[in-house]
């Protein structure tokens, strides 16, 4: 099973390597590590998608906490936040099939962000299963290459209401 | 103005540190320059990694944090192995380094080496200094991670230009405040009154004691609640010494190397209460099989150490020491009568017997009347192998003391951790156990004992081989001993004379106790080697 990990952290150098560091020690597979500045300079926020079971997700968030200057992590549960990630993708495309592939992105809300002779890349930023949706239909036309940035979530306010 | 050497030096003066144990080198030379005008004790050691056991034994005996000092690149490269051996067990040091400028950081200058990435799984926490004006506030909360919560190593890694560096004034901070390090000492209320509930239910109920009873400085309360309640105790490696060894109510060493009885009581409990022992591997080889017919309590200061290794149906996160006390105010249980003689009965029946062969010293049984022989205070330090084992399972501690490498089983702990725990307790009997093998890992300590005049007795138990691994060998490799014979080489004796040191070797239990007994009236350190049968075994 996936679970998403919120991790508030000292914005210190060194802490990224501490944290990222513990997965191959522990020997966790994660999917993806997405890291950035909080609203507060001083705190940056890593949001951790791993696999793994709830033995696995559980020793990973105590062993997060033993690290100093990790703050605070949360397991999202799911349903309760939003998560999503940016990637920016070139299909091959000539000129013929521009239009195809112009249709494609406006139907999935993707972003043309640029146009060559032989190419397109289009900027996308959303859930993973629609990521894969998006890469399902671009594939019959040649992906050339696939640049993502890792989930990166909010807790929904909406949610812890209810 | 005040220079960042300087400043270090202050640092450890407020922190109360009277002796460090290093090694210098370029890179670390203002600090042991400025470290010259005080009236802290540097200890030259004979290799890095010794440093750091002598500091560990050092802040064992004193339950304070232990210090050691080495240069950049290879200084700080030898002493890995101490940092971690004492991240395995637990144990508070401060391990301080020089490092290249701090503008040729990066550059594989002379003597560099990332020793901060290097250390990072060995370490509770790490620090490289930037600036001089950071120094007080590393130090501070540098010793404050390393003796709070569940303890350990944490490096500062200092380039020379910072120690060179001068700032205005030096201030000590008063306080440490790290956001993110806040460990609970207390135990959860509710946790504590289930445990209570759970033992009270309990018919067959067996305490494991390990090392954070120690190092919480439990141990009184530790023994109120066990004559209190009467329950069984067994130890892990690290747990040995917060039982007297004769004490009926004391089963033994549990694990793949320890007492059966031990963990017959354990395999027979209906009810396992775990204090500050984290279920290593050696200790519980099966914790699958304990849970099946036993409810599990786990205490400990270390939240990811509870349900790591083994489920627990109540974890109690918190200090031991505070733990007990919350637990004495309520407690009352008395373990059932048909229980306890169980367990003395199993005790009875899988004493060890000595394996004695002719014209070789039976070590268990000589481990077992040297250690009665010694002060009851004494601190028994015990290697790594056969030695181990024996010291283990055959050590009669009293009010006295155990130190080893339990976690990482690091070879040539014992001689440097004796150095630092007599050291840190000149009137204690010190006495170092090692086999011929781990001895050879660290006897060039022998010089630092013999400069410092440390009255530290060495018992060498010679049989020639790698006990250890010989011994696996015999059972999992059809006795091919591949790499494990030691040969007859050097003659300890001649080698300990060598440094001014008087040395015997003993070839029967008579003659071992006869040195033994000299020695032990002696002020002077002595090496005593005793020839050990090689077919002799661990348990």
């Amino acid at each position: 099973m996936k679970y998403t990990l919120s991790v508030l952290v000292e914005n210190h150098p060194g802490v990224l390597s501490k944290v990222s560091g513990l997965f191959s020690r522990r020997a966790f597979n994660i999917d993806s590590l997405a890291v950035g500045i909080t609203e507060d300079p001083n705190i940056s926020r890593i949001t951790i998608v791993a696999d793994g079971d709830e033995y696995v997700v559980e020793q990973l968030e105590k062993q997060l906490n033993k690290i100093i200057p990790v703050i605070k992590v949360r397991t999202l549960s799911p349903g309760t936040f939003i998560s999503r990630e940016l990637s920016l993708i070139k299909v091959s495309c000539p000129a013929k099939q521009r239009l195809d592939i112009m249709k494609i992105a406006e139907l999935m809300d993707a972003k043309i962000v640029d146009v060559s002779i032989n190419t397109m890349t289009l900027q996308f930023a959303d859930t993973l299963e629609r990521f894969e949706t998006l890469t399902d239909l671009l594939r019959p036309y040649g992906i050339r290459e696939i640049v993502r940035t890792g989930t990166v979530a909010i807790e929904k306010d909406s949610a812890l209401r209810k | 103005m005040i220079s960042g050497a300087e400043i270090m030096v202050k640092c450890l003066e407020k922190e109360g540190v009277k002796l460090l144990f290093g090694y210098p080198g370029a890179v670390i030379c203002p600090f042991f320059d400025k470290l010259g005008e005080t009236d802290i004790k540097a200890v030259l050691v004979r290799q890095e990694q010794n440093a750091a056991h002598a500091a560990s034994g050092y802040a064992r005996a004193l339950s304070t944090v232990g210090v050691c000092v080495a240069t950049s690149g290879p200084g700080a490269l030898n002493m890995i192995t101490g940092i971690a051996t004492a991240y395995m067990d637990s144990i508070p040091l401060i391990a301080i380094t020089g490092q290249v400028k701090s503008d040729l950081l990066g550059r594989d200058v002379f003597q560099e080496a990332d020793i901060t990435g290097a250390c990072e799984s060995f370490v509770k926490h790490s620090y490289l200094v930037k600036n001089t004006a950071e120094l007080p506030k590393v130090f501070k909360e540098a010793f404050h991670i390393a003796s709070t919560g569940r303890p350990g190593p944490v490096l500062i890694d200092v380039p020379v230009d910072v120690q060179t560096g001068e700032v205005e004034s030096f201030e000590y901070p008063e306080k440490v405040n790290i956001i993110s390090y806040k460990p609970s000492v207390q135990g959860h209320p509710m946790q504590i009154k289930r445990a209570l509930e759970m033992i009270s239910e309990s018919k067959k109920p067996v305490i494991c004691a390990g090392g954070g009873v120690l190092t919480s400085g439990a141990k009184p309360k530790f023994r109120e609640f066990i004559e209190r309640t009467g329950i069984p105790v067994v130890s892990t490696m690290m747990g040995i010494g917060i039982m007297p060894s004769d004490d009926p109510q004391y089963v033994g060493m549990l694990g793949s190397h320890g007492r059966k009885a031990a963990n017959i009581t354990v395999h027979n409990a209906d009810l396992v209460i775990l204090c500050g022992a984290r279920v290593g591997d050696r200790a519980v080889a099966s914790p699958d099989q304990v849970v099946e017919h036993a409810n599990v309590i786990h205490i400990d200061i270390d939240p990811a150490e509870i349900g790591k290794n083994m489920k627990t149906s109540i974890p109690i996160v918190g200090d031991m020491r505070n733990v007990l006390g919350q637990l004495l105010k309520e407690i009352n249980y008395t373990t059932p009568d048909e229980w306890k003689q169980q367990v003395a009965e199993w005790k009875r029946e899988y004493e060890p017997v000595p394996q004695i062969f002719d014209g070789y010293v039976e070590p268990k049984s000589f481990i077992a009347e040297l250690s009665g022989m010694v002060h009851s205070k004494a601190i028994m330090c015990a290697d790594v192998g056969q030695n181990q084992i024996w010291c283990a399972n055959n050590c009669r501690l009293r009010d006295g003391r155990f130190f080893t490498s339990g976690g990482m089983g690091t070879m040539g702990y014992s001689v440097p951790a004796a150095v630092g725990a007599k050291l840190a307790r000149p009137s204690r009997d010190v006495i170092a156990v090692c086999g011929d093998g781990s001895f050879q890992m660290s006897m060039n300590e022998l010089a630092t004992i013999a400069v410092e005049k440390l009255n530290v007795k060495i018992i060498v138990m010679r049989n020639t081989t790698l006990g250890m691994v010989h011994e696996l060998q015999d059972k999992f490799y059809g006795s091919r001993y591949e790499v494990t014979e030691i040969h007859d080489v050097p003659d300890f004796v001649k080698l300990a004379q060598s440094y001014g040191i008087d040395s015997a070797c003993a070839s029967s239990n008579e003659e071992a106790l006869k040195y033994a007994r000299e020695m032990l009236k002696s002020d002077k350190p002595f090496v005593l080697v005793c020839n050990v049968n090689p077919k002799t075994t661990s348990v």
